[in-house]
């Protein structure tokens, strides 16, 4: 019968480190130089293999004090993870990082190059839900548009991802920022639309 | 002779069971040398049904007993108790209306069951049902058993897994983890030797409904997500054919159907030939029920083609969480490599279909769709005992985790499919000068308002130091750890000192509840029983042990073969394992192994008359 005994498992000083900051730092934890541009893969890798080290079950018959350290751990790392998976949360992680605010309050305001189309789009939706099915074709003509500007935010955000990876400005993260607060009006209104339609139905 | 005491043995630390505890049948297992095995109870049955009955004379009946009492008596006994746990009077009136329980008239927020004389909550009577695998496993593994991992539905909520870890406490097991039941299954199907890829595990039980799906990557088995229903199963097609045989017996024999509804004996008897009627439609293409009662008869044929009309949409209520879990995976139909059922309602072939055509792929029904949550139960306390070393667990929290804010909306701390062990923090502050405390609202669920989630518990945070409004400073950390329940802990920011923090579930038993339960548990007159057998059992214990010692230093001894020497060695030390285990049962059954092992020695030490010490004493 193969037992554990309590020194056998243990979480290494570079983790434990991450555990006592008042910020931990989710790349330090993955073992990742901080990039914005990430390998799906390796980051899966990274969180299986960490994952392996320092979940509960790994510590269930350890002492008090260390199962409730495997405890905070694997729950920052389940954070971490989450957070470096997914592009969008990965770059507010890192704009937060750097002073920047989130940008869920400005994301109200309509863009100013949006305006004419938003307004239009609007009336549409109102027609819909009045029960005028005349607007349903213009509506599915909308949606493919704004699905498209969701397309060109996504591949400017990959370039200004490797700006930043390479160049470590500012302006990027500026600029990152204001894309961002785009997409999230643009995904608001994909919702908006795709409720309507689906809801006339 | 030295080596004799170097043979290792498990001792009952080193125990841990795995256990399906189920709305319908309970089972318990062990991780074996190669793979998880179910044990068998001492009437050599597998599953032991999920049902409780008492009597004055005999105590506790759990199992098949329970059930021949359910028949006969049913005010006499439980079943289905799943049900209840973790909920409160206000949310089982839907239970009450097709299970006959039998609640206490007088209510506070913990629901209590009556059971003749007695008053129980849905913990302790589940508690009967673990204290029996329990004692089961203690006799076929020979040792005490003190920890356990138990299966809950995916979708049970934190009150629900409260309930059910509880319950273990009652029955003197230490809940080492609450595994969710698919996740459970799929370990058991050991479909990491595929390596990779993305499995689906429908999961129909008798009460329950989870579907979850997992990736799979070198033995790691991450559920991407996770959805069900707690009150969906093969009982509700139980009464669904149960009303329509109540109405027709009602216009056959010429009663209203609501007193035949009201007649317990008479529905629990047609119950189980309705019952046993479903079973079988999913092997023959028509049945027929066949019920006698009182004299009469009542027979009625029922074809497969009837009956798949009847449970269509009943089929048809679990495929909107699969589409529901898919979705949240991330997966498409096509992207799903294998499917594997569990629960013993996925026999119905129209179940196996509707799967097969939503998942476009053949399911898996190899291992025994009863046993497999209990297997993967043990093997996953094999992961906890590190005897298996390759697999690892990475499980969800099913529902979204929220408090409440200004105007009864909830907000999101920790959505629902994240990966457990899970966090999130909150700033606390305090709206009037000098405030001393802040209650904190916590609810499960996905809608936004609170009235539409489930209230969780209240958590005040006391003695803030009286200060300013708004200045005070307390920041809550809610975890999720990995049996999905929740713990809160608090912290003054300025100060940095924990704050302390007063849980008030929402549902369910508060920790000095359970306590003070564990303490009743047992009257005194069981309680003088247990003690009195328990010492009889060691007093025996202490004979043989004494003739064993003595029977060592005579000439017979020398004439045993190595392998009775070992023999006599290893039973030698599981008799000292349980020695001081509180089960006399465990301890007569070491003793009368030791005994076999000392036949021939006994015997020896007789016939050339030289075994003055152990003449007389049977050995």
């Amino acid at each position: 019968m193969a037992s554990v005994s309590n020194s056998a498992v243990l979480i290494p000083e570079e983790i434990r480190q991450q555990l006592e900051a008042p910020n931990p730092d989710f790349y330090a934890f993955l073992g990742l130089p901080e990039q914005l541009a990430l390998d799906p893969d390796d980051l899966q890798k990274r969180f299986y293999e960490r994952s392996r080290l320092l979940h509960p079950d790994r510590f269930a018959r350890a002492n008090p004090a260390e199962r409730e350290e495997s405890l905070r751990a694997s729950s920052l790392l389940n954070d971490g993870y989450r957070t470096l998976k997914d592009p969008l949360q990965r770059a507010e992680y890192v704009l937060a990082r750097y002073g920047f605010d989130i940008g869920e309050q400005r994301s109200n305001n309509v863009p100013p190059e949006l305006l004419e189309e938003v307004f239009e789009l609007n009336m549409a939706l109102d027609e819909l839900r009045g029960g005028d099915e005349d607007a349903r074709p213009h509506l599915v003509e909308a949606e493919e548009r704004f699905l498209a500007m969701r397309g060109d935010c996504d591949r400017a955000l990959g370039d200004l991802f490797s700006t930043w990876d390479t160049q470590r400005t500012r302006e990027a993260l500026a600029e990152i920022r204001a894309i961002l607060n785009r997409r999230r009006y643009i995904q608001n209104l994909v919702r908006d639309v795709d409720a309507a339609l689906a809801g006339a139905v | 002779m030295d080596n004799l005491f170097q043979i290792e043995f498990e001792d009952s630390r080193d125990v841990v069971i795995g256990i399906d505890l189920g709305t319908t049948n309970s089972l318990v297992a062990h991780m074996g040398l190669t793979a998880p095995e179910i044990m068998e109870g001492s009437d050599g049955e597998r599953i032991v049904p999920s049902v409780v009955a008492w009597s004055k004379e005999q105590g506790f009946l759990v199992g098949e007993a329970a059930r021949e009492v359910l028949i006969e008596s049913p005010e006499k006994a439980i079943y289905s108790v799943k049900r209840l746990m973790g909920r409160s009077f206000g949310d089982v009136g839907e239970e009450l209306k097709l299970f006959p329980f039998h609640l206490a008239e007088e209510q506070d927020s913990v629901l209590r069951l009556k059971l003749g004389e007695k008053l129980l909550t849905p913990p302790e009577v589940s508690a009967q049902i673990l204290l029996k695998l329990k004692q089961n496993a203690e006799e076929a593994l020979g040792v005490e058993v003190k920890q356990a991992v138990v299966t809950v539905p995916a979708y049970f909520n934190d009150a629900q897994r409260q309930a059910t870890r509880d319950a273990g406490r009652l029955a003197g097991l230490e809940v080492l983890r609450l595994v969710n039941e698919p996740t459970a299954a799929s370990l058991a199907y050991g479909l990491d030797k595929r390596n990779q890829g993305v499995i689906a595990v429908y999961d129909l039980g008798g009460g329950t409904f989870d579907i979850s799906i997992l990736r799979l990557h070198d033995g790691i088995f991450e559920v991407l997500a996770t959805n069900g229903d707690t009150h969906l199963g093969g009982d509700d097609i139980d009464n669904l054919l149960l009303a329509i045989a109540i109405e027709d017996i009602a216009s056959d024999w010429g009663f209203a159907p609501e007193m035949l509804g009201s007649h317990t004996q008479l529905v629990q008897r047609l119950r189980r030939a309705v019952i046993r009627a479903k079973e079988e439609l999913s092997f023959v293409p028509e049945v027929s029920i066949h019920f006698e009662f009182d004299g009469r008869t009542y027979e009625r044929a029922l074809s497969r083609a009837q009956y798949d009309h009847l449970i269509a949409s009943f089929v048809e209520k679990t495929l909107g969480p699969c589409r529901q879990c898919m979705k949240d995976a991330g997966v498409t139909p096509e992207q799903i490599d294998e499917v594997v059922l569990v629960g013993g309602s996925t026999r119905i072939p129209l179940v196996r279909q509707a799967v097969e055509r939503l998942f476009r792929a053949k399911p898996h029904t190899e291992l025994n769709p009863d046993e497999v949550v209990a297997l993967g139960a043990a093997v996953q306390a094999g992961i906890l005992t590190g005897a298996v070393e390759d697999k690892l667990l990475l499980d969800v929290t099913p529902l979204s985790l929220g408090i409440e804010t200004m105007g009864g909306v909830v907000a999101k701390l920790i959505h629902r499919n994240t990966t457990i062990p899970a966090s999130a923090a909150e700033t606390f502050t305090t709206a009037v000068d000098g405030q001393r405390n802040v209650l904190i609202h916590v609810l499960q669920g996905e809608r936004e308002l609170v009235r539409d989630c489930r209230s969780l518990a209240r958590f005040d945070l006391k003695d803030i130091d009286p200060l300013p409004a708004g200045l005070a400073k307390i920041e809550v950390r809610f975890l999720i750890d990995a049996n999905g329940i929740l713990n809160v802990s608090a912290r003054d920011v300025r100060t940095g000192k924990e704050q302390a923090v007063e849980v008030k579930p929402s549902y369910g038993l508060t920790d000095s509840q359970v306590e003070a339960m564990i303490e009743e548990a047992y009257d005194k007159a069981e309680d003088d029983l247990r003690e009195r057998q328990v010492r009889e059992a060691r007093v025996e214990a202490d004979r043989i042990l004494l003739a064993l010692d003595k029977a060592r230093t005579n000439s017979a001894w020398d004439t045993l073969s190595e392998d009775a020497l070992a023999q006599i060695d290893r039973k030698h030390n599981e008799l000292l394992t349980v020695y001081h285990a509180d089960n006399h049962n465990l301890i007569r059954k070491k003793i009368d192994e030791l005994n076999d092992a000392t036949m021939s020695l006994a015997e020896t030490m007789v016939n050339t008359a030289v075994g003055g010490a152990l003449k007389g004493t049977k050995i």
